[in-house]
């Protein structure tokens, strides 16, 4: 097990390495430079800026020293929030988001594995089509729609919860957000529950356990659960993804001031050095996430182990 | 082409198919069609009529935004511009995918394993953020925007079609026409190519939505489609704005955008069935 947690592990470093080529090539190969459109400069004090970010120097040589400010945790300075470095703004801003996303994915795993279980329970019942139906939904409508009208229904209509982040204090303000979050991914991982589920099902030693008398719910909890959470499990890794996307537009969309909120920004504003920085962080994350996604994996099924 | 011919006999019979279709089919006519009849342009602001409620008064069908500018008329501008470009991305990952599959399936050997390994490296990444990276960096163009989601689209494509080929390369009448003595190109061209028709189109199909999915949500964060040209991503994003006092502008263009991206999806779902059920046999 150590043996292939290590191979995994070695075999993350190219993939991180693609990426951050690829996200420093990409920022880099922009026509002018990030100081462009505000007033024109004399030309001795654009000289002075390129030189004090160090813009003046060969790519190889700018690649070089980004690279080795990233090994030490430093991202360079932002283009446009003068005063602090990218590091600082990720630090301050990524723990909120990390909340939201992980509240969202828990929730996601929880009722979509509990709702697709109940679906191939009872497979082409009336819940069954309805939950199918309430999951294709979810699959098709994207979250800066349902984030929207959910804001509309529960917080303007109704007043139930509060729409907007600011002003608010204490848990509700995290339902909304929370919820918008979750939706897409329940119902992906209601979908792929339900289908992995009536396969084990429909396995030998499911009929065996059931011949010797054991209830629905003790077939489910001790025989069937895990080996059907395979395909779940191998979907995390896009969920993960998705879910970051996703906070990106909740965020925007509640004025949360999160991590996604400073990555638009930056967007907008052309601060390149933060959104090359955000980029590198977000895929650093997803990266590492899947390897521990692929080390679960290996837990849980004991014939990846051995290869 | 007669398989295709018996797969299209088969769709038309498929209620799913026929309904999500035609339902595409009413609105991309209706979204062509009626900006003609409106007396409105998408362009002309009405100063008088801002945030106007939907009525049959002065044609405002869906009302007006908070620039007086009839969202009937925009609205369905936006359904053009997203289809539109929707369908480009889709061709651009459909000539990437097909070909980086069909040589990797053909190839077979070293050269796919690498190739795949290739694909499974991208898969892993958070792609849509490259496209942001990509429309930071570069002025922000209707046709940068058809490339940068393309280019994401491509990798469920290149992996299904590469499937498919490595399977019928193995097929005897493939195998019977190189022992024949048919050029290799002319094998890919009417031996390989026309059977990967039927699995193309359905994955097409469900490629759509996903390139809809990522023009909207660049639109929406204002990296996607620039005023005063407007998609159902932007509409969404400007209705987010004034929700609170006229609903509609939010609601219209996210119902719209909610039903294209459904119906694709259940189309391409059938389309998928319909597809797999002629293989099974």
């Amino acid at each position: 097990m150590l043996r292939y947690a290590l191979l995994r592990l070695l075999g993350a470093i190219p993939t991180l390495l693609l990426v951050i080529v690829l996200a420093f090539l990409m920022v880099h190969a922009a026509p002018g430079g990030p100081f462009d459109d505000e007033r024109v400069l004399p030309p001795e004090i654009e000289k002075n800026i390129a030189k004090a970010y160090q813009l003046d120097q060969p790519l190889p040589k700018q690649f070089f020293t980004y690279m080795s400010g990233l090994l030490r945790g430093d991202l360079g300075p932002s283009y446009r929030y003068r005063d602090h470095t990218v590091s600082e703004l990720i630090g301050s801003a990524f723990p909120l988001s990390l909340k939201l996303g992980a509240m969202a994915m828990l929730l996601a795993v929880v009722i979509g594995v509990g709702a697709g279980t109940a679906a191939a329970l009872r497979k082409d019942s009336l819940l069954d089509r309805m939950l199918m139906a309430f999951a294709m939904t979810g699959i098709s409508i994207p979250v800066f729609v349902i984030a929207p009208v959910l804001v509309l229904l529960l917080a303007v209509y109704l007043q139930w919860l509060p729409a907007g982040w600011s002003g608010t204090e204490g848990g509700g303000r995290f339902i909304l957000p929370v919820i918008s979050l979750a939706l897409p991914q329940i119902a992906y991982i209601a979908r792929l529950t339900r289908a992995s589920m009536i396969d084990v099902l429909a396995n030998d030693f499911v009929r065996t356990a059931r011949a010797q008398g054991l209830g629905t719910s003790a077939i489910v909890r001790f025989h069937a659960l895990k080996p059907s959470m395979l395909p779940v499990l191998s979907y995390m890794g896009p969920a993960i993804a998705a879910i970051l996307t996703g906070s990106v537009v909740v965020e925007e969309i509640f004025g949360i001031p999160g991590l996604g909120q400073h990555f638009v920004r930056g967007a907008l504003n052309r601060d390149y050095t933060l959104v090359l920085g955000i980029v590198v962080f977000y895929a650093t994350l997803v990266v590492l996430l899947n390897l521990i996604v692929d080390l679960l994996y290996g837990v849980i099924d004991p014939r990846i182990r051995q290869r | 082409m007669s398989a295709l011919g018996r797969a299209w006999r088969r769709a038309r019979q498929n209620r799913v198919v026929v309904i999500s279709g035609g339902l595409l089919a009413a609105l991309v006519v209706v979204a062509l069609v009626g900006p003609l009849l409106s007396p409105h342009s998408y362009l002309q602001t009405d100063f008088e009529n801002i945030l106007a409620a939907p009525s049959f008064a002065d044609f405002h069908l869906f009302g007006t935004d908070d620039l007086g500018r009839d969202l009937f008329v925009r609205t369905l501008l936006g359904v053009q511009v997203t289809i539109l470009v929707a369908l480009v991305a889709s061709a651009v990952s459909l000539v990437i995918g097909v070909l980086y599959g069909a040589i990797a399936g053909f190839a077979g050997g070293r050269v796919d394993a690498v190739m795949m390994r290739f694909v499974d490296t991208l898969y892993a990444l958070p792609f849509i953020f490259f496209v942001i990276l990509l429309m930071v960096a570069f002025e922000r163009n209707f046709f940068l925007i058809f490339v940068a989601i393309g280019a994401v689209n491509w990798l469920d494509m290149a992996r299904i079609v590469r499937g498919q080929t490595l399977s019928l390369r193995e097929r005897e009448f493939v195998q019977a026409a190189q022992l024949t003595g048919v050029s290799f190109s002319r094998i890919i061209l009417r031996h390989i190519a026309p059977n990967l028709v039927g699995v193309v189109i359905v994955y097409v199909t469900l490629t759509i939505p996903q390139a809809i999915l990522v023009e909207s949500f660049l639109s929406f964060l204002g990296l996607g489609i620039q005023e005063p040209q407007t998609s159902l991503g932007a509409l969404v994003d400007a209705g987010v704005n004034q929700m609170e006092g006229a609903s509609w502008v939010l609601l219209v263009p996210a119902s719209l955008l909610a039903l294209v991206l459904l119906s694709f999806n259940f189309l391409g779902d059938a389309l998928r069935d319909v597809f797999d059920s002629r293989q099974s046999r």
